[in-house]
Order: C-alpha cells, then structure tokens, then sequence
C-alpha cells in the first residue's frame, strides 16, 4: 500500500516534482501496447542507479510492487502494474555514457532509445544489429527486459548475443554487476544472460555494457515472388542449405499480400501467393554473387518474378511493401491478436500450412508475415470481438496454433515474451520441473515478489485499485 | 455554417489508437520531457479518461494539453492517423469553455478577432519597430501569440510601416484565357512579412494570373484552435468562408504553411462549407510545380557565385506530404546551393500558442534545429512558413550564427525580379 509516508519518502529520494499520485500521471502509465490498463498508485521518475536503488529498498521495506517502465511499447503487458504499486519510469535515465571503439562495445543507460545508439555508433563505422519493429521508440532497458529480435536476427542473433554486461538493482535494492567489457569471461553464473529476458521480475537493469560490430559496407535487397506459399518457405531452407545467411530474410501469405494490396497500389504479378523480401550484407564486390547465387538456388521453387534493387529507392519500395503489412491489417477485421511463435526453421511449411488449416476450419482470417529466417511467423488472427461467441473462438485458435508451435519444436513467443498475454500458454512448452526451476530462481532473487508481480508465471492476480 | 467538433465526436478516432507508442519517435514535445502526457498516445488515454467521466479537467491535465504544437508529426506517422490534433484541440475548447480562456488565450482573442486593433498595432509599433521594438509592450499584439514575458526574451523583424492589403490590390486582371487565382495571404504574411505576399503576386501577375486578395479574409483562426477558443475559431472560419464566395477565385494558394494546415486540415472538420474551402486551397509551391512555373524557372541562366541555402521543412507543410516540391523550387533556382542539413524534418518550435506557454520548451526544440543549421553551413535557411521564419531567425539570432532565416518565395523574388532576400 502506497500511503503518504512513502509518497514524501519517494520525493526525497528523487525529488517532489518526479513522484506523482496525480490521477493524470496514473492514467498515463496504466498502458502499454497490450489493450490492458491497470493503474499503478504512485509514478516515479528516476536518474540514476543510486535513486534507483534507494527506491527499490524503499519498496521492499514495505513490500509495495515495483516495475520499471521504458518506453512501454511491449506486446505482451509487461509494462502493466497489474498489482498496482510504483511504476518506476526510467526513460530519462537515457545517457550514452561511452562508445569504446578499440574494444567495440558501448555503455549505455537503460532510457536510450534503440535507434538512437544504432545512429552514434554508426557515425563511427560501428554497428548494433538488434532491429525490434518498436526501435525508434522503445527503449534498450525495454529490450533486455524482453530480449528484443526483430528482422536481422537471422544473420546476427537477438539482444541477448549482444549484452556483455549489466548493471543491476536487485529486489532488495542491492547494486550488482555481471559481466564486463570483455568478450570472454566466465566467472561465476552468467548472470547477464538471467537477467536478459527475465522481464523486469527479478531485477532493475541501471547499466549496459553492449557487444558492438563493425558495419557491413552495403547490402543488396532482393523481393522474390512466389506462385505458392510452400515454395517460399521451402525457398527459405533452401537459402540456408546454399550455406548463405542473408541479413534478413522475411516473408508475407496471401493473405498478408492482400492485406497490403487493398490498403495501396501493390506493384505485384497476378496468381503471386507468398513474397521473400532478402537481404544480404557486407562488403559490396561479394553481394552481387550472392544475389545470383540465391537467385539459383529460388528458382526452381516456383519463382514468379524476382527484382534486386539496383539503387537505395528500389530497396526502399520493397521495404516498403513488407512494412505495409501491419498498418494495413485493421482493414481485414478490427481486432487483431498478434502473436509471435517461433519454430524451428525447416518447420516452417508445416506451421504455415497448420495455419492455414486453422484458418479454414475456423473461418477466421489469419494473416501471416515476419522473420521467416529465424523461424519467427508473426501470426494476427483477424477478428471482430463484436461478433457473438468470437472471443471463444479466438481462444480455441489460438490454442491450437500454440499446440501445433510446441509439437513442432518451437516456442510460444519469440521476441515479444510472456508477460501476461502468454501466461495462459506457457505450460504447453514449460514442462512442471523446468518451470519449478524458473519460480525456485524467483523466489530466491526476490522472496518478497515485489518485483513486476503477476507476469510469466500462472498465479491469481488481481489489483485493487482497479 | 460553420460546426465545430465536440470531444465525444472523436470518441471513434480515440477507440483507434493501439498505444502502440510510435507517436513517441516523432513527437518534438516528447523528445525534450520524455514524459507520457507530452506524446498523442499519452494524450489520447487522457482523452478516453475524460470521455468516461473518470477524471475532470484537473490542473495536471490542462498542463499535459499545453505540451502539444498542433504540429500534426504524431498523426502523419500513427499507423491508424488517429487525429490526436484534433483530439487535443476539442480538449482544450472543453478547457476553454469550462474555465474560460487563459491570459495567453485572451491576447489571441483580442488581436485575432479584431482587425482593426491588429492593424493599428502594427502600424504604431512598426513607427518605432527599428528602434525599440523589444521593449514596447504594445508590441505582444504582433506576434500573436506571445504573451509579453515572452517577448521580452524574443528577436523580432522590424514592423513594416505598410501591410500587404497597402501594397497589393484586391483585385489584379488576369491575362486572357488566365485563371485568378486567390491569395489567403494569413496575419504573419500580411503584418510582418508583407514582401513575401508583394513577391507572390508580382510571381503570379507576371506568369498571366488574375489574383484576388479580399480584405475581408481575416486570420485563419489557427491561434484560436491552439487556444481553446471555439467561438472565435468559429467567427474567423466564417468570415473567411464568405471572404473567399465570390471574386472568381477556384483556387486559393497560401504561403504560410501554418494557414494552410489550418485550412485544409481544421477547416475540413467545420462540415461542407469548411470541406468546400478546403478543397481550393494549394500551398503555394503545390501550385508553383503543378502550374509547372518550378520548371520554367528552372530555365533561367544558372549563376557562377551561389548563396549556400538549406531547406527547413515546416511541420504543416511536411505533414500534408509537401517536401519535393519546396526542394524542387530551390534547386530550380539560379542562385542557389541547396544543402540539406539534419534534422530538416524536425520541428522548429512555435505551435500556435505553444511558444508563449511554453517559451522554455519552445526555445529548447529551437536550440536543435539552430545547432542542425550551423552544421550544414548554409548562409540562409529557407521554408514554407513566415512562422518558422521568425522562430527559426530568433533561434539563429540566440546561437550567435550568422545566418537569414528567409521564406522560399524571398529567393524566387530575388531570383526573378531582383528582390531583396
């Protein structure tokens, strides 16, 4: 319970005008990108780790919930303070405390915003690859919370490959440090990597210490048209099988491409039911061969037309194209359900034609697109929640389609996470004793489940201010 | 007849935002406070909040609506175009007719709704203008909108003695078979900036054009929708409306970038007179690429030594998708070496009232886009809006740069016809 006591003990840590109880600020950070909306009882803006610190103590003395919030752009309602309590807003704790271009990594603050580092550390030649949809708004502190993916995933992997090192306030308010700048290092548990991912339930992240790369010289981007969606899938092991790993290898359906077709003047051949928009990088006297060498290896996989942009336009009118899939979806049905299933690459035939199947037996439209690369199909069952008894259909969809996602090797979310979107789900891939393992590390990292309570694991919750 | 939107008329647009937080890249409020309540997103929860009765328009909300610039970034990027402007601005007319207007919004009122008292203003100050003109306190009428504290802070352009309608006729013959084509000329453009009205009629006069500047067409009411003040915003739509009935004119182009968001975009809100006005209206280098004069001047002789110039998009011209065609009339002229700086597309700062109620903010956004002009190294910055002009010179001015803030049709005037830019 958040009394005025606490409220005046929070302002003197981080100052009156950075503690609101106002009910404007509690509405403003009720939000995320989920549809949920749960009041916190006290906003809190904070600077610095020793702020950071003092508020977490501050929190466990009283056993009051805490969550840190960047810039609440999740899918899944990890930003929600579904028990109330302190929303701790770290968006300006946002420095670039260092670019280290000799041992390529970069010290960040949790508040910078994604984009924002990829710009400076490209101004000097570097690069960090991570590429979440959200990254010209959320927030690295949000990405490692969630272990962020996003299109260039398939080549360079996920947040988690770039994070050597954290900064960590931990649910009794202590400051801890994992990791280092050092590639190598292996002292101890690896804690960094507990903590990527882990959703802001067992810790604050305050400091980042990231792997950088030096930036690929140019890419080439290539759009391949397919008469059938199994072609462009199967088109995609095959890319792999040539032994090349484009930077970024992403599909659309039909329906995707009728979504898109409907909202603009969709420059495609007639009788086109899958698209592979690809990308390869590095330096450019080896792109052209691999262009060619992809090219080959598509062909014989019912390639109706090919195009490779032969200027930085022509690569961004085939960008365009795949990014027009998500604005364009609401014109299917009003409501979307966006899931993020991952499976295994080769797998990825068999799961698009489940969906299908789903789709047809349900009579529900299912658009489909996203890192066909890395396995990761972005799935939106397109409904109308108006329509009676279509909730309970969309549960029995969406189930099937996790049933299939776990037979088939894969897993109920690939970069988004769980949140309390997938709690629902994540006994279906979760067998008792690895989630026993995951609550036995909660428990000890934070006995009092203070820290964002209620989110990835199954257990009554309920908020009383709501 | 003019209808102004009420909150619960967007009860619709408010179920579309997703929160998806996209908002947060683009908004120039939000990148100086990073807090909630400055971004469309934060705004639009607030809006719902009040539509369902759960919170009243309480001081930390009223305070959250003045950090917004009617800039309209948030709605050109949202993946749904939810009309936050247009949320924001039924918002503060709710403000406005439960509490009445603010200071800022009462200085608005009085200058805006009243021609004579701006016009008398202006001429009194511009007497004095080249001496004093920062410490006559009469002087907070020009500008419009800002508060006399603010001013005080501010560089302003010398007051003209003569304002536009003392230096163009009403009506100007068109040449046979010519189209006239009506000039809304806005108060900025017709009190401080006359010379870029003067150039775009000797522009469209000697291409053959008839042109008709009515007296009776008034302030786009720009300043009373950023303020709250429904009434007036109404008032001035309606004038302008029946300014615009009659004189020949089809097509209506505007210079200031700001006039013509006002009224393509508000005024389309206003039903099906408001539609029909807006349907006419071109800004002006719309008007200039599709009459395809850009590429006759194009034609003229290219000259050895040119002026390094670079390009700041306004916000209501950038939002309506106008960007090729200012950089086009650039490139197009002989005396000029367009540059492009960062951040062409960032805001400069102004919004309506926002400069005045928020002067701190307003001059920090303005800090950014001076630091992005130096960098470039452009002797002039040239734009679509007699707004950005002055905000932009005032941000100049305040870095210590030597460098004009000029508007594009300044440099069209020097190019042809030998102007002063």
């Amino acid at each position: 319970m958040v009394d005025e006591r606490i409220v005046q003990e929070l302002a003197r840590i981080v100052g009156a005008d950075q503690v609101s109880t106002d009910s404007a600020d509690r509405i403003l950070h009720a939000f995320d990108a989920t549809q949920g909306r749960f009041l916190p009882e006290v906003v809190v803006h904070a600077t610095t780790t020793d702020q950071v610190s003092r508020v977490v103590r501050l929190a466990h003395e009283h056993r009051i919930p805490i969550l840190p919030r960047g810039a609440g752009s999740g899918f899944t309602g990890g930003s929600l303070p579904i028990r109330g309590g302190i929303v701790l807003v770290l968006t300006r704790m946002n420095r670039i405390l260092e670019i280290d271009p000799d041992n390529l990594t970069a010290t960040v603050e949790p508040g910078v915003v994604t984009a924002t580092l990829q710009r400076e550390v490209e101004r000097l030649g570097l690069f960090y690859p991570p590429d979440p949809a959200s990254r010209e708004f959320s927030t690295l502190g949000g990405n490692i919370a969630e272990c962020a993916g996003g299109p260039r995933c398939v080549k360079y992997g996920v947040t988690r490959d770039y994070v050597l090192g954290l900064e960590v306030v931990t649910a009794s308010g202590e400051v801890i440090h994992t990791g280092g700048k050092t590639m190598k290092n292996v002292v101890g548990y690896d804690l960094t990597r507990l903590f990527v991912g882990s959703e802001g339930t067992l810790g604050i992240v305050t400091r980042i210490i990231l792997r950088l790369l030096p930036k690929p010289e140019a890419r080439k981007t290539l759009l391949v048209a397919f008469a059938s969606i199994d072609g462009a899938a199967r088109a995609v092991s095959a890319i792999i099988r040539g032994r090349i790993i484009p930077a970024t290898l992403e599909f659309m359906d039909a329906s995707a491409i009728d979504c898109v077709r409907r909202a603009m003047d969709l420059d495609l051949p007639d009788g086109c039911r899958a698209v592979l928009i690809i990308e390869v990088d590095g330096e450019p006297a080896v792109l052209e061969a691999q262009a060619a060498r992809i090219l080959e290896i598509v062909e014989p996989l019912g390639v109706i037309e090919t195009r490779v942009a032969a200027t930085a336009e022509e690569a961004e009118a085939i960008w365009k194209v795949r990014r027009s899939v998500s604005p364009s979806l609401r014109r299917v049905n009003p409501d979307k359900f966006n899931e993020d299933i991952v499976v295994p690459r080769s797998r990825v035939p068999e799961m698009i034609r489940a969906l299908e199947a789903i789709s047809a037996k349900h009579k529900v439209p299912i658009v489909n697109f996203g890192h066909a690369g890395d396995g990761n199909i972005h799935v939106n069952v397109m409904v109308d929640l108006k329509e009676e008894g279509m909730r309970a259909t969309v549960d029995r969809v969406l189930d099937e389609i996790f049933r299939t996602t776990v037979a088939l090797g894969g897993a109920v979310s690939g970069e988004h996470g769980i949140g309390t979107a997938k709690m629902p789900f994540i006994g279906l891939e979760l067998d008792p004793a690895t989630l026993a393992t995951m609550r036995a590390i909660k428990q000890a990292l934070d006995p009092h489940n203070i820290m964002n309570p209620g989110k990835i694991f199954p257990e009554p919750a309920s908020n009383p201010q709501n | 007849m003019v209808h102004l939107k009420d909150l619960a008329d967007y009860a619709d647009q408010i179920s579309q935002c997703v929160r998806c937080g996209a908002c947060q890249a683009h908004c120039p409020v939000y990148r100086e406070t990073l807090g909630e309540g400055s971004v469309a997103r934060g705004k639009i929860a607030l809006a719902a909040s009040v539509l369902a009765g759960e919170i009243g328009l309480e001081p930390r909300l009223t305070e959250e609506l003045s950090l917004c610039l009617l800039c309209g970034s948030c709605v050109a990027k949202c993946p749904n175009r939810v009309e936050t402007d247009g949320i924001v601005a039924a918002l503060r007319r709710r403000v406005t007719d439960e509490q009445g207007l603010s200071t800022v919004g009462r200085g608005v009122a009085a200058l805006t709704g009243s021609k004579p008292l701006l016009r008398g203003l202006v001429r009194g100050a511009g007497l004095l203008a080249p001496l004093v003109f920062k410490h006559i306190p009469t002087t907070s009428g020009l500008r419009l909108r800002f508060a006399p504290a603010v001013l005080r802070e501010r560089t302003l352009p010398p007051i003209p003695a003569r304002n536009l309608f003392d230096r163009v006729p009403e009506h100007s013959m068109a040449a046979a078979g010519r189209p006239t084509i009506g000039l809304f000329a806005g108060c900025a453009i017709t009190y401080l900036y006359p010379q870029v009205g003067e150039g775009l009629a000797r522009l469209l006069t000697s291409f053959g054009y008839g042109l008709f500047l009515p007296r009776s067409q008034g302030c786009c009411g720009m300043p009373a929708l950023s303020s709250g003040n429904g009434a007036l915003l109404t008032e001035l739509a309606e004038a302008n409306l029946a300014a615009f009935a009659e004189g020949g004119a089809e097509t209506i182009v505007t210079a200031c970038a700001s006039c013509g968001g006002a009224l393509t975009g508000h005024y389309a809100d206003l039903g099906e007179d408001g539609r029909g006005l807006a349907d006419r209206i071109l800004d002006i280098h719309q008007f200039l690429d599709r009459e395809g004069l850009i590429a006759r001047i194009a034609e003229l002789p290219g000259q050895a030594e040119r002026i390094r110039v670079t390009y700041h998009d306004p916000c209501h011209l950038r939002t309506r998708g106008i960007t090729r065609e200012p950089r086009a009339l650039l490139r197009a002229l002989p005396q000029v070496d367009l540059v492009e700086m960062d951040e062409a597309a960032s805001c400069c700062g102004l919004g309506g009232t926002f400069a005045a109620t928020q002067a701190e903010l307003s001059r920090r956004i303005g800090d950014r886009k001076a630091a992005a002009i130096a960098a470039s190294g452009a002797e002039l910055v040239a734009t679509g809006c007699p707004g950005c002009v002055l905000q932009l010179q005032d941000s100049i001015d305040r870095a210590g740069l030597r460098v004009r803030a000029v508007h594009t049709l300044d440099l069209v005037d020097q190019a042809l016809y030998g102007g002063h830019a």
